[in-house]
């Protein structure tokens, strides 16, 4: 197991100095002056500019200039926005919870209906029903994401008015930012009127949170399907009917945990998918999430934005993917014999 | 198991508990009554329009915020009194006094508390900190009072003394016709000396702008770059009490979704509703659309400074190769009138028989020989990134224009960049042609002529075309030094004449001004003589 753990720790370790190394390759690739480009500060005058790279190491030689760029990511000086002119790891701290949060409703949707559904179509399978629920899945998961927004704001916000189609709540209340999920800031805001901002949140949560959670439900119930479909054909469940289980005691104890077990590895895969998505719905409905903050950011060709902007995310997916692939094999003893890693 | 399940009961109980127990706390229409939202098309730079032309800026202060000495009446255009009670220009009209109102109070905010109300230092300071270069506040947020210094007020003004604590006199070096109207536009806000003074003595003066305080109907609360601006209502403001507890700014850059915002009732006023998208609103029963002729001009300025648009002839060449009319149908939607001169047809300074150049490709090529401008010529066309009444789709304007000036050998680039930097750039003189125009600040023909062109207006970056012509600041002045219509009049005629042949800039058109809105929304019209006011706004529905 210690084994295993160093193993992980070595290949998160090197892989996001191999992103920190890209990002700070990103600061000469990009056009304009590399010290604009890291610090996003504009010097003044020359005075102020020598100091500046005198204080960056920027005229150090590049192995140098790298091993300070990572002290600076570590004790979090991540530069300023050369737009609007603050600190990018505020910005950042602010962004990428918005679209953790919005990830994290539409997953806990796609398990809790793609799960059970899944399970349903491979114990059933190949009868109608399992047909049916195949087709509606391919269906959904073929819909590129940006198209099914926009046609869900066509109907419901624009047409139905039922739900609102931009923000995560409305401008008249003040919640204060403190976890960055907007319906536990809204519990711990003050002076507000809790039950009517939680409704509030909820009508701009639900289209996006739906956008995100077809495609993955869609995803989640095939993947489930396949699995629950492997499994009943093994041997130890002709076994476990042999012995006279009711099929209640199979599924419950044989088949559910059995395929379960697959299926997160999987979900590891659609943890990517799941949050290239919600990055492009938030520029759709205008959440504020880190999608829409690089969306902004390429717009006003912000570089030091984009450079950290590129850090934060790939950091946010590798930490997701390595993280689940442990709790993996955590839980499932039988990967013991793959020591290596995996992304 | 068990126990996880028996924790999301709870979680679920509790919140359930929430949502119906707060349904006692008052009706939600009355919530959401309570506060306008305004869907505002950009970022101001500060909170304080002395710095800044850009409407964005003014919207977002000038009558939010502050207040000024005097006030145009919204539907005359008159001169009427605010923060001064009444006030009397010498026969000689170089000296002005103004009385000033009593009791006006300060925003109280987190940040500031007054303890005393509107006075003559306030007046002095405000005036002072544009005028006195040596004044301690004028180099404060980089020192540059674009507005003043395009119409070069600040050299004209002698003095401005206290005769006692509610009386000020101001005098003029020079008669200057347009003095009162320049007091009452946007950018004359009223500032507190007495938070001025806190914030000297704290060694942070450059928080003035950005956490400002005034006297106006609202008073700041906060701002998030690229998300909102909150204002809450100032309870004791002069005039009537504003109507809405609460305004915010939704800053959406882009226009289509504030119309989107404004169709689901997630804004009650949107800022400048493209030309495209006025026939939505007019065909939707819940959206009202408020319209007048606007006092503004879109142009299309060369820089004058490069080669070859020094030269008259190749800056009239390139006029003639474009054609107006189309740009007038593809680009405002016919929601326009052409432009022959700065002047749009509401200025009373109007001429209605002003030259204006023509659609003509072949004789704009033969110009261009002439000039020794060759084939294949590359110059650019900057084309502003935001909409404004005068120009909504610069974009879109510089693509058909690249199409004519291909026709006649000239390969044009266009060039966009953030607002901000845009403005920065064009100030520098990155430019060789641009896509710009003006919102005018009151209905005096020289709030047209001085900022756009005169020599003073070049520093202060309101002189696009970067054009310094003597013969063309002599007749503007003259204008200024009398107060007979009919020989402004003339006088404006032989400016016309002048700009026509020298040709800085290519007036193109003159917009009208819409104001959508949702019908729920009373109070709301539009002010042509500047930047929106909510002061009496207030949600129904």
């Amino acid at each position: 197991m210690i084994n295993a753990l160093s193993r992980y720790t070595i290949l998160f370790t090197l892989t996001l100095l191999v992103l920190a190394l890209l990002s700070f390759s990103l600061i000469y690739m990009f056009p304009g002056d590399p010290l604009i480009n890291l610090t996003g500060l504009v010097p003044q005058n020359d005075i102020q500019r020598e100091a500046l790279i005198k204080q960056f190491k920027l005229d150090q030689p590049y192995p140098i200039q790298f091993y300070h760029y990572l002290q600076q990511l570590f004790s979090g000086n991540w530069g300023y926005s050369f737009i609007s002119g603050e600190s990018l790891r505020d910005e950042i701290g602010i962004a990428m919870p918005a679209t953790f949060e919005l990830s994290t409703y539409a997953m806990v949707i796609a398990v809790i209906i793609g799960v059970p559904v899944g399970c349903y179509a491979g114990l059933r399978s190949y009868t109608a029903s399992d047909y049916a629920i195949n087709t509606a899945s391919i269906f959904s998961y073929s819909f590129p994401v940006f198209w099914l927004a926009l046609i869900f704001i066509l109907f419901f916000s624009l047409d139905a008015g039922m739900v609102p189609l931009s923000g995560r709540i409305s401008l008249l209340f003040e919640v204060p930012n403190k976890t960055g999920f907007i319906l536990i800031d809204i519990l711990l805001a003050e002076d507000i009127n809790h039950s009517l901002a939680l409704k509030d949140a909820i009508k701009h949560l639900i289209l996006p949170t739906i956008t995100i959670g077809l495609i993955s439900t869609a995803a989640m119930i095939r993947i489930t399907r396949r699995s629950v479909i492997d499994v009943v054909n093994s041997p130890y469940i002709t076994a476990a009917r042999s012995r006279g289980l009711s099929k209640r005691q199979i599924f419950m104890r044989h088949i559910l945990r059995n395929a379960l077990l697959p299926i997160l590895p999987l979900m590891a895969i659609q943890v990517t998918t799941l949050i290239t998505n919600a990055m492009i719905v938030e520029t759709l409905f205008s959440w504020p999430g880190i999608g829409n903050w690089l969306i902004n950011a390429i717009n006003q060709r912000d570089y030091p934005a984009l450079r950290i902007g590129m850090l934060a995310v790939s950091t946010m997916v590798i930490t997701l993917t390595i993280l689940i692939d442990f709790f993996n094999r955590l839980i499932d003893p039988s990967r013991e014999k793959f020591e290596r890693g995996t992304i | 198991m068990l126990r996880v399940s028996r924790l999301l009961t709870a979680i679920i109980a509790w919140t359930t508990a929430i949502v119906l127990g707060g349904c006692s706390q008052g009706k939600p229409e009355d919530f959401y009554r309570s506060g306008i939202i305004y869907c505002s098309e950009s970022n101001p730079i500060n909170f304080n329009p002395q710095l800044d032309t850009s409407g964005t800026t003014s919207d977002a202060s000038s009558h939010q915020i502050y207040g000024r000495l005097l006030d145009f009446n919204p539907d005359s255009g008159r001169i009427e009194a605010s923060l001064a009670n009444s006030w009397q220009v010498s026969e000689d009209g170089l000296t002005y006094e103004f009385q000033l109102r009593k009791g006006v109070t300060f925003h109280t905010t987190d940040y500031f508390t007054p303890t005393r109300t509107f006075n003559a230092d306030d007046v002095i300071f405000s005036i002072d900190r544009w005028r006195l270069p040596s004044h301690p506040y004028h180099n404060v947020s980089g020192g540059r009072y674009a507005y003043f210094e395009s119409l070069g007020i600040a050299d004209n003004i002698q003095e401005v003394a206290r005769l006692n604590s509610y009386r000020v006199r101001i005098k003029l070096i020079n008669r200057d016709s347009s003095f009162l109207a320049n007091l009452a536009t946007d950018f004359s806000v009223i500032l507190s000396e007495e938070y001025a003074k806190q914030l000297m003595q704290k060694g942070v003066p450059e928080r003035i702008d950005h956490y400002p305080v005034g006297t106006g109907p609202f008073k700041f609360q906060s701002y998030r770059k690229d998300h909102y601006i909150r204002f809450k209502r100032h309870e004791n403001y002069w005039r009537d009490t504003p109507r809405s507890e609460r305004l915010i700014y939704d800053i959406t850059p882009k226009s289509s979704l504030r119309l989107a915002k404004l169709i689901t009732g997630e804004c009650d006023a949107i800022a400048f509703p493209s030309q495209a998208e006025v026939e939505v609103i007019r065909q939707r029963d819940q959206l009202e659309l408020a319209e007048k002729p606007g006092l503004n001009i879109g142009f299309w300025a060369f820089n004058t400074q490069k080669s070859p648009f020094n030269n008259p002839d190749v800056r009239r060449a390139l006029a003639f190769a474009i054609d107006k009319n189309t740009l007038l149908e593809t680009v405002y939607f016919d929601s326009a009138v052409r432009a022959k001169t700065l002047l749009p047809p509401a200025s009373w300074a109007y001429q209605r028989d002003a030259d204006d150049t023509a659609y003509n490709p072949v004789l704009a090529r033969k110009l261009l020989n002439d000039a020794g401008v060759p084939e294949g010529f590359r110059m650019t066309i900057w084309a502003m990134p935001v909409e404004r009444a005068y120009n909504p789709n610069a974009a879109k304007m510089a693509e058909l224009m690249q199409r004519y000036l291909a026709e006649v050998g000239i390969k044009a680039d266009i060039i966009s960049y953030d607002w901000t930097t845009f403005r920065r750039h064009l100030r520098d003189g990155a430019h060789d042609s641009v896509l710009i125009g003006w919102s005018a600040d009151s209905g005096d023909p020289d709030n047209f002529y001085r900022p756009l062109l005169s020599c003073g207006a070049i520093p202060s970056g309101t002189n696009r075309a970067m054009w310094c012509n003597s013969n063309y600041d002599r007749l503007i002045n003259a204008a200024l030094k009398t107060e007979n219509i009919e020989q402004r009049k003339r006088i404006y005629q032989q400016v016309n004449r002048l700009l026509y042949e020298q040709l800085p800039l290519v007036p193109l058109a003159h917009a009208y001004r819409y104001q959508a809105y949702r019908s729920g929304l009373s109070g709301m019209s539009i002010n042509p003589y500047g930047g929106i006011n909510f002061a009496g706004v207030e949600k129904k529905l």
